[in-house]
């Protein structure tokens, strides 16, 4: 092709503007905060090197070591109970049902809105004195107690269910058009085996749902590591430390405590769980599509 | 064969197993309802009325002075504007942050996909890796960063900010819908002497508008719903909508106005729930194709 060379040029400089967002935004402000995490920063960036001692000092912190338990409680319970009731829903829609697109619009609607506002309204919903609680033992249930949000035990699990409420719809679409994909022969085949239909879901639909369910998966956990709005709206990290998240640690420590070594050696420790987190399936996937040849 | 639909026809015996899976239903939609409904009906309410405690109770009245409040004269500390301005903010951040993300990644999928330049798969492996990262980590160096060229606390900022981190999502995208893009379609037309730019306007642009509208509603959405970002970047003149609703719940004095706080809620949540509402099988084809990454 004659034309190749000069063409190629223009396509380079329409990336241009890109490159420099990943080689300036994405690697050089990581690679400044890598830095500043080994400096006894404080307000502003120090050069003095320290070594080690800001993760030394992450991982004597009890609030710091309090939010990845909290983070790692909330992130194992939200996810499996979107992917759960996510496929739970897709299942339940997928049997020939009337109104489905309403159902469909029902469970998904959350998902539209933000962190903050779903964080306030659960608030509001499980307020103990004007909530929940307070309308059940009106209707004559006076032990009842419904008092996560202010109760350091279970404020964590207030996170899960308003997380879930807001997420599964996500699991419930993607499950849902895997579901479709299915042919309908495997269905037949299967009914004139005689399997029961919630067999058919678990043994033959589920597995096959896998990558799909998987990919949602991943986009749940990714979502996991950033917790911030939902906690700083609901709880704002409280009773005491129960519900402090290392995304709202740092961001503390960065703009509210100017502890900037410290929060940015937290920071770094959550890019090294992302990586560690998404490491196995990125290996997975190159070793499938290697496999398959087309790598 | 994909079907939009479950095969055969709908069976007509009601058996218990229907009755079962209808009443699953029936308590799933309750479960995902109820929020909305305690919403509405709590932000009609008077105090008095809500300090009775029957939170699902249908209010006695209609009193809309919640809204009118929380609309503009909701107090966040001691400024008592209501939530009009954030509101605007965020018309004024999201609107140009979309129309700029969707042309800046269409050309970048235009470009890594057909035309694949030197180290186009460099570039679109970093995008990804970016993307997965925790903003956390780019928060500072980008702060400091931008108070150098004045763009710290400024609406240019915010929209810079939310056009770098909505880069990965949407050149993805572009991409991955360009892919499909039959080759031949740009040969033909370099072979007559088209160049890059018009290639992409007069002839992949038109065919990628589904992918636009698609973006535009994803972008739309994430960035009308973010708060990390507005909080951080934007600066006190631009707070958007989310960050003054957080405000205007959770640093107030005194006895906390519930209605109020809920209208302001759903006034915050209302624009996303109506594109999401009113496009129904567009956002959540958006939905799919953002999770079909890897």
């Amino acid at each position: 092709m004659p034309i190749k060379r000069k063409p190629h040029l223009s396509a380079t400089f329409a990336l241009l503007p890109t490159w420099l967002v990943a080689v300036v935004v994405f690697i050089g402000t990581m690679a400044w905060s890598i830095r500043l995490s080994f400096t006894n920063s404080t307000l502003f960036p120090s050069s003095t090197y320290v070594g080690l001692a800001q993760y030394v000092k992450l991982f004597s912190s009890a609030k710091w070591l309090a939010s990845l338990q909290n983070v790692l409680i909330f992130g194992v319970l939200y996810v499996a109970g979107c992917l759960l009731l996510g496929f739970l829903l897709a299942a339940a829609l997928d049997r020939k049902i009337r109104f489905e697109s309403a159902f469909r619009t029902i469970f998904l609607y959350p998902y539209a809105m933000s962190f903050v506002v779903t964080g306030l309204i659960w608030q509001w919903m499980l307020n103990p004195t004007l909530g929940i609680q307070a309308s059940v033992r009106s209707l004559g249930w006076e032990t009842f107690v419904l008092d996560w949000v202010v109760n350091r035990d279970m404020a964590i699990y207030a996170l899960v269910l308003a997380g879930v409420w807001q997420g599964a719809g996500l699991v419930m679409v993607i499950a849902l058009a895997g579901m479709r994909g299915i042919e309908a022969e495997q269905w037949k085949a299967a009914r004139i085996d005689g399997i029961p239909v919630w067999r058919i879901y678990v043994s033959i639909i589920l597995p096959q749902l896998g990558p799909a369910l998987a990919a949602a998966g991943m986009l749940l956990a990714m979502g996991v590591i950033k917790t911030y709005d939902i906690v700083v709206a609901m709880t704002n990290g409280g009773p005491g430390n129960s519900t402090e998240v290392p995304a709202k640690f740092i961001m503390d420590n960065l703009f509210g405590r100017q502890n900037l070594g410290l929060a940015t050696a937290g920071a770094t420790v959550l890019v090294l769980g992302v990586i560690i987190a998404v490491a196995p399936f990125r290996y997975a996937i190159y070793m499938r599509n290697r496999a398959k040849g087309v790598a | 064969m994909a079907r939009s639909h479950p095969n055969g026809p709908r069976p007509t015996q009601i058996t218990a197993g229907r009755i079962g899976l209808y009443a699953f239903l029936f308590i799933a939609a309750l479960f995902f309802l109820l929020p909305l409904y305690t919403m509405v009906v709590t932000s009609l309410k008077t105090m008095d009325e809500i300090r009775l405690g029957r939170i699902f109770a249908l209010p006695e009245t209609l009193d809309f002075s919640a809204w009118i409040t929380a609309w503009s004269g909701a107090c966040m500390g001691t400024t008592c504007v209501g939530i009009r301005t954030g509101f605007w903010n965020s018309v004024a951040i999201t609107v140009p942050s979309v129309a700029l993300s969707v042309f800046v990644g269409a050309v970048n999928g235009y470009a890594l996909s057909l035309w694949r330049p030197r180290w186009a798969n460099v570039l679109f492996g970093l995008l990804m890796a970016g993307g997965l990262i925790p903003y956390q980590i780019f928060l500072y160096p980008m702060v400091r960063a931008m108070a150098n060229v004045s763009l710290y606390n400024s609406l240019a900022g915010i929209i810079l900010v939310h056009v770098i981190f909505g880069l990965p999502l949407v050149t993805l995208l572009f991409r991955n819908y360009f892919v499909s893009v039959p080759e031949e379609l740009c040969k033909a037309a370099r072979v007559d002497g088209a160049g890059f730019w018009r290639i992409f306007f007069e002839i992949m642009l038109p065919i990628a508008v589904p992918m636009v509208v698609v973006v535009s509603m994803l972008q739309f959405t994430g960035i009308w719903n973010d708060f990390l970002l507005g909080l951080v970047f934007a600066g006190r003149d631009n707070l958007p909508m989310t960050v003054q609703l957080n405000n205007i719940v959770n640093t107030t004095m005194g006895e906390r106005n519930y209605n109020v706080n809920m209208a302001a809620t759903i006034l915050t949540a209302i624009v996303p729930l109506v594109i999401y509402f009113l496009s129904g099988r567009w956002f959540v084809r958006g939905i799919a194709a953002g999770a079909v990454k890897g």
